[in-house]
């Protein structure tokens, strides 16, 4: 399937997102409510079969949080990248994906513990990497004056 | 005889209380600082967690404040057995996000390089693999073949390990006169060594009695944990992206992508042991014929990336290794994600392990083949 073709699939089950032609990749924006439905209808929708989450990426663009999901087809070897933005920044949350593919469970701990993402109906949402007394250290206005030294 | 009888009972009816027990963080099998808290009823596992981030050093923090040329040095430390596939994958994201066509040269040695690479890393895991099950030939045989590699490598690159060898751009430098020699010398003594590897060690009988039929995994499972590499493709998950998506100069030849559907830890020890011969007629294929240019093209002083997102996937000897750069166009990255296979690998052990016994956990570890610092990042 070429990118366009994906784009008009993709629009096709899912009227709310924006899909259009990345650097690369067809990127396609969801809006945060609705996003754990478009998920689910990505991969079990036959023609699209997304069904291999590569990479979970969650990224502090200063006025809100973007999580970044990289996605392949196994059965069509065709990417995709979703990209579904926080409504709020100091205390970002967004749905879990970890019924939809297990390997969620991890990379959303990872986002959990370095941005602070707060991850709705996630199983194990515990810090992965640091000490709970840490702050999120991924974050652009994280300061560290023990463990940081800036010039 | 009657006296025995009385008290032969079967193990269904002996019930112990569940216990925990931590595997590390300094456990020979774990091979470096990971954690498992196991618990165990008896000899079964019944729940494996994995605490990782005894060796975080946050890379991906460091990476926001150096340029894109220094990002490739950070990577060959977070899997240092797949250092080239590393550099190569950072090269690739800069030179495909500046749109950069590097020379025929660079691309071949660069195949080269990670093939290379891929073979010491694959005999550098047989040899822990053998010595996991309680084999310690195993070890001198693999590291004896595995120095040759590493040699190669100090010639021409001046690191054994850490090599830092492709940049963005290109090389950091041309190969060694003696390059393509060696090569083929080392070539032509490890194919009379492999065999050696499978009479050592596949036939044995106390090795196949420990990984055949132990440690299942699914392929449904493979793509749904999102592991790579021959952890999956030992359960036939075709996801060698040297095959499905070619990059550098893996277009240029043939070779076999080893599966097999299977999925116990014989098979991905097997499938390691094949890939091993891939690898082999790969160099052979291009290294008689690597073309003359330039070994680098020549790059501005600072490399600036334009606002956007890259995406680069190499496939390492672990599997799936992904750069993922966020750039604001300044010469630092705005935010850089390493995906590495090992972190998700590793999460899909306790699917494995459950029920099984601790010492097949030792043997399915084994077959993951994780480096520690590739997970924590």
């Amino acid at each position: 399937m070429t990118n366009e073709e994906l784009i008009a699939e993709i629009s096709k089950i899912a009227t709310e997102a924006e899909s259009k032609q990345g650097f690369q990749y067809v990127e396609t924006f969801v809006p945060f409510a609705g996003m754990h439905s478009f998920m689910t209808r990505i991969k079990e929708d036959s023609k699209l079969a997304f069904d291999y989450l590569i990479c979970v990426t969650g990224v502090d663009h200063a006025d809100h949080m973007q999580m970044v999901y990289h996605l392949e087809s196994t059965l069509h070897k065709h990417m995709m990248v979703v990209k579904v933005k926080t409504a709020d920044r100091e205390n970002p949350a967004l749905d879990s994906v970890t019924d939809i593919w297990p390997t969620a469970e991890f990379h959303e701990r990872e986002a959990y513990d370095l941005l602070g993402i707060h991850f709705n109906n996630h199983p194990d949402l515990r810090r992965m990497f640091l000490d709970d007394n840490w702050g999120y250290p991924l974050r652009k206005d994280f300061k560290d004056d023990i463990h940081i030294v800036s010039r | 005889m009657d006296e025995l009888k009385e008290v032969m009972i079967t193990t269904d009816e002996i019930r112990t209380d569940e216990y925990l027990i931590n595997m590390g963080p300094q456990h020979p099998s774990t091979h470096g600082v990971l954690r498992l808290l196991v618990q165990l009823e008896g000899e079964i596992v019944h729940n494996v967690q994995p605490h990782i981030g005894y060796i975080h050093s946050g890379i991906e923090k460091m990476t926001e404040s150096l340029s894109y040329p220094q990002i490739g040095h950070l990577t060959d430390r977070m899997d240092y057995l797949s250092a080239h596939q590393n550099n190569e994958a950072v090269a690739l994201c800069v030179e495909n996000a500046l749109q950069i066509e590097v020379p025929d040269r660079v691309k071949y040695i660069r195949t080269i390089m990670s093939e290379l690479s891929r073979l010491a890393s694959h005999q550098l895991w047989w040899c822990v693999m053998g010595m996991d099950m309680g084999a310690l030939t195993t070890f001198f045989y693999g590291l004896r073949d595995r120095e040759d590699i590493l040699d190669i490598f100090e010639e021409t690159c001046g690191a054994r390990l850490t090599v830092n060898y492709s940049i963005p751009g290109g090389l950091m430098f041309d190969i060694h006169p003696n390059f393509q020699r060696d090569v083929k010398a080392f070539i032509t003594k490890f194919r009379t060594k492999l065999p050696e590897y499978d009479r050592l060690l596949s036939g044995n009988v106390i090795f196949t009695e420990r990984t055949k039929g132990v440690g299942f995994l699914s392929k449904e499972d493979a793509i749904a944990y999102g592991v790579t590499g021959p952890t999956a493709r030992a359960s036939g998950f075709a996801c060698d992206l040297r095959k499905h998506r070619p990059y550098s100069a893996y277009d240029k030849v043939n070779f076999n992508e080893v599966l097999s559907d299977v999925g116990d830890t014989y098979a991905r020890y097997q499938v390691r042991m094949q890939e091993m011969w891939e690898s082999m007629n790969i160099i052979e294929q291009l290294i008689d014929n690597i073309p003359e240019g330039d070994y680098a093209v020549k790059m501005k002083g600072v490399v600036k990336l334009p606002e956007g997102e890259f995406y680069q996937r190499v496939e390492t000897a672990r599997g799936e290794f992904g750069v993922f750069i966020v750039s604001d166009g300044k010469k630092n990255p705005y935010r850089v994600k390493f995906r590495s296979p090992g972190f998700s690998n590793l999460f899909t052990i306790n699917h494995i392990a459950k029920g099984w016994k601790i010492a097949d956990l030792v043997a399915i570890m084994s077959t993951f083949d994780l480096v520690i610092p590739d997970i924590d990042r």
